[in-house]
């Protein structure tokens, strides 16, 4: 059995947490198959992969060109890729982030490897076994992998990052070499004006639907995530589909799937595609005039009445406890 | 234009999903299946395209089971030109196997563009159009949220966390839609008329065993149940208490 790689991830030269809960999942798994764990980082020049040392890796390659600052998935590709083949890998982990559900894939093309998607766990019983959400989390497969050698991608906020006493030896290698064929090239990363977390990956989301009643009364919520700290605000289906937010911050079947710490349901009457994108979340709030809305079958707290009188609360009280008084 | 898009067969997004007795794959009994709403993202895009540059074709193809000619004349009635169904019965667990019986079609097609939904709300793999624009050497962009085209290139835009990369590449390529891509046309009634005469191909697929064996598939485990913790904003300090002593997570 060869070792389990872990691809890292990075943006503007610096390593994202993903990185350090799928060297931790590596880690695991590898010690239940016995195997060493190696890790690669791909980016800028300027990249640091200092931080992704302590959490179990034997070994992080980083591989460094300017050119693969952006995500190119051709360089990427060929990257792990090429170390795969190099010290023999038998499984590749990277996280099931934008990039990871473009790289996964196309990994799996290229190795000839299956691959296991967007994955919430990953286990050890006679082969690696993998549990993976399908209909948007209504079901849940366990797969065995019968193939020798594999790719998963692992849902981002489905493991907690734990560092380890072992210390990873650090290499650096220069990629420099470029396409041989016609290739898509990321020419630049537009960031929105402020920079805003992303409902897949933040670990509070506050969510907010038709009892919203207009897009402006979304600052409410934006207030609330605010006081928070570390929170984005979503969406429902029906409040993207009238134009009042942005897709991207949709939650739901068509939309994303989180698994936060703390979900707040403001407004939201929980459908079942709703309900689906959102289950996984640790702690579900949910605020709702009506009593019977489905959203509260699923809340391990919830609040009836007006919104429009419990929200600024709520933000004044969370706002007194981030305060400490 | 010569437009691929490949399409799927899934169960409507508001439907309930119950395990069939085999405990591996779901009870399709009184189930509604629909067009994956990605693809009708895909549908439109390509339609869009042959309609600008007013020639060309808009061949739609689906890896399914018998029932799956109903998404495909779904595709028709709304304009593409013809079909095919990689006709089986088989389960896929390992979206490689998926993207290379869709490869074998797509290959010697001549085809400049190839489209995809982003994903299939049923297994959510988000994997075959990546895989297939890999196993054809072809530019990628997965999840496209804005495309421009012109000239035997493009510009395609796709939501990442906290940004937006822009991306060029030449044609031919592969390429998933993300919601937001446009608005999909719904079917006229003149369409789904015509729908009926166009030519959908049948070809039965023989698929590769591929790298899983499901052991369970199961309904995922129900929350504990909740509690109300009152009414109006007098339930916050409540609220508060609750997920700063008992949750924890404040």
């Amino acid at each position: 059995m060869g070792g389990v790689l872990a691809v890292l991830e990075q943006r503007d030269g610096a390593l994202k947490k993903v990185s350090y809960e799928v060297v931790t999942a590596a880690r695991s798994l590898a010690d239940r198959l016995n195997a060493g764990v190696g890790a690669i980082a791909i980016g800028p020049v300027a990249l640091d992969a200092t931080a992704a040392t302590t959490f179990g890796a034997d070994h992080v390659v980083i591989v460094a060109d300017d050119h693969a600052a952006l995500y190119q998935p051709h360089l990427y590709v060929r990257a792990v890729a090429e170390r795969v083949k190099a010290k023999d890998y038998s499984v590749v982990l990277l996280s099931a982030t934008a990039l990871g559900k473009d790289l996964g894939p196309r990994l799996a093309a290229r190795l000839g490897w299956p691959l296991a998607a967007d994955v919430t766990d990953v286990s050890v019983d006679g082969g690696i076994v993998v549990t993976r959400p399908v209909y948007a989390g209504k079901a849940v497969y366990r797969l065995k992998v019968t193939a020798p050698r594999c790719v998963i991608s692992v849902r981002p906020n489905s493991v907690t990052p734990v560092e380890k006493s072992r210390t990873a030896t650090l290499q650096h290698v220069v990629l420099g070499l470029d396409a041989d064929r016609p290739v898509a090239r990321t020419v630049a990363m537009k960031a929105p004006a402020e920079a805003k977390l992303d409902v897949a990956e933040a670990p509070i989301v506050v969510s907010g639907g038709r009892g919203l009643k207009e897009p402006a009364n979304f600052k409410l919520l934006e207030d609330l995530a605010q006081a928070l700290g570390a929170a984005a605000v979503g969406a429902s289906r029906a409040v993207v589909d009238a134009g009042w937010r942005a897709h991207g911050d949709q939650v739901g079947q068509t939309g994303k799937t989180v698994s936060p710490g703390l979900y707040f349901a403001i407004g939201i009457s929980g459908a079942i595609q709703h309900l689906a994108g959102m289950r996984t979340a640790k702690v579900i709030v949910a605020i709702n005039k009506d009593k019977d809305a489905p959203i509260f079958k699923v809340a391990d707290y919830g609040i009836v009445g007006d919104l429009f009188e419990i929200v600024p609360r709520l933000t004044q009280e969370i706002k007194k406890v981030k305060a400490g008084t | 234009m010569k437009i691929a898009v490949c399409i799927k067969r899934v169960p409507d997004t508001e439907t309930r999903i119950k395990i069939a007795a085999d405990g591996r794959s779901i009870d399709e009994s009184g189930v509604k299946f629909v067009l994956n709403p990605y693809d009708e993202y895909a549908v439109e895009e390509a339609l869009r395209r042959k309609e600008s540059a007013g020639s060309g074709e808009v061949v739609v193809i689906a890896l399914g089971p018998e029932a799956a000619q109903e998404t495909i004349r779904t595709a028709l009635a709304m304009g593409a030109d013809r079909g095919v169904l990689l006709k089986t019965e088989q389960r896929v667990l390992d979206p490689l196997v998926v993207a290379r019986a869709l490869v074998a079609e797509i290959k010697d097609g001549g085809y400049d563009l190839v489209l995809f939904g982003k994903l299939a709300v049923d297994d959510y793999h988000h994997a075959v159009g990546p895989m297939v624009a890999e196993l054809l050497g072809l530019p990628g962009v997965s999840a496209a949220a804005r495309l421009e085209l012109g000239d035997g290139k493009g510009t395609a835009e796709r939501e990442v966390e906290g940004g937006v990369e822009v991306v060029e590449f030449p044609l031919p390529a592969v390429l998933t839609a993300d919601k937001g891509l446009n608005e999909p046309r719904y079917p006229a009634l003149k369409g789904i008329m015509a729908a009926k005469k166009k030519p959908l191909e049948v070809k039965p697929v023989t698929l590769e065993a591929g790298g899983f064996d499901a052991l369970e598939l199961a309904l995922p485990p129900e929350r504990k149940p909740g509690r109300i913790l009152g009414e109006g904003p007098d339930a916050v300090p409540a609220l508060i208490a609750a997920l700063r002593t008992e949750a924890k997570v404040l």
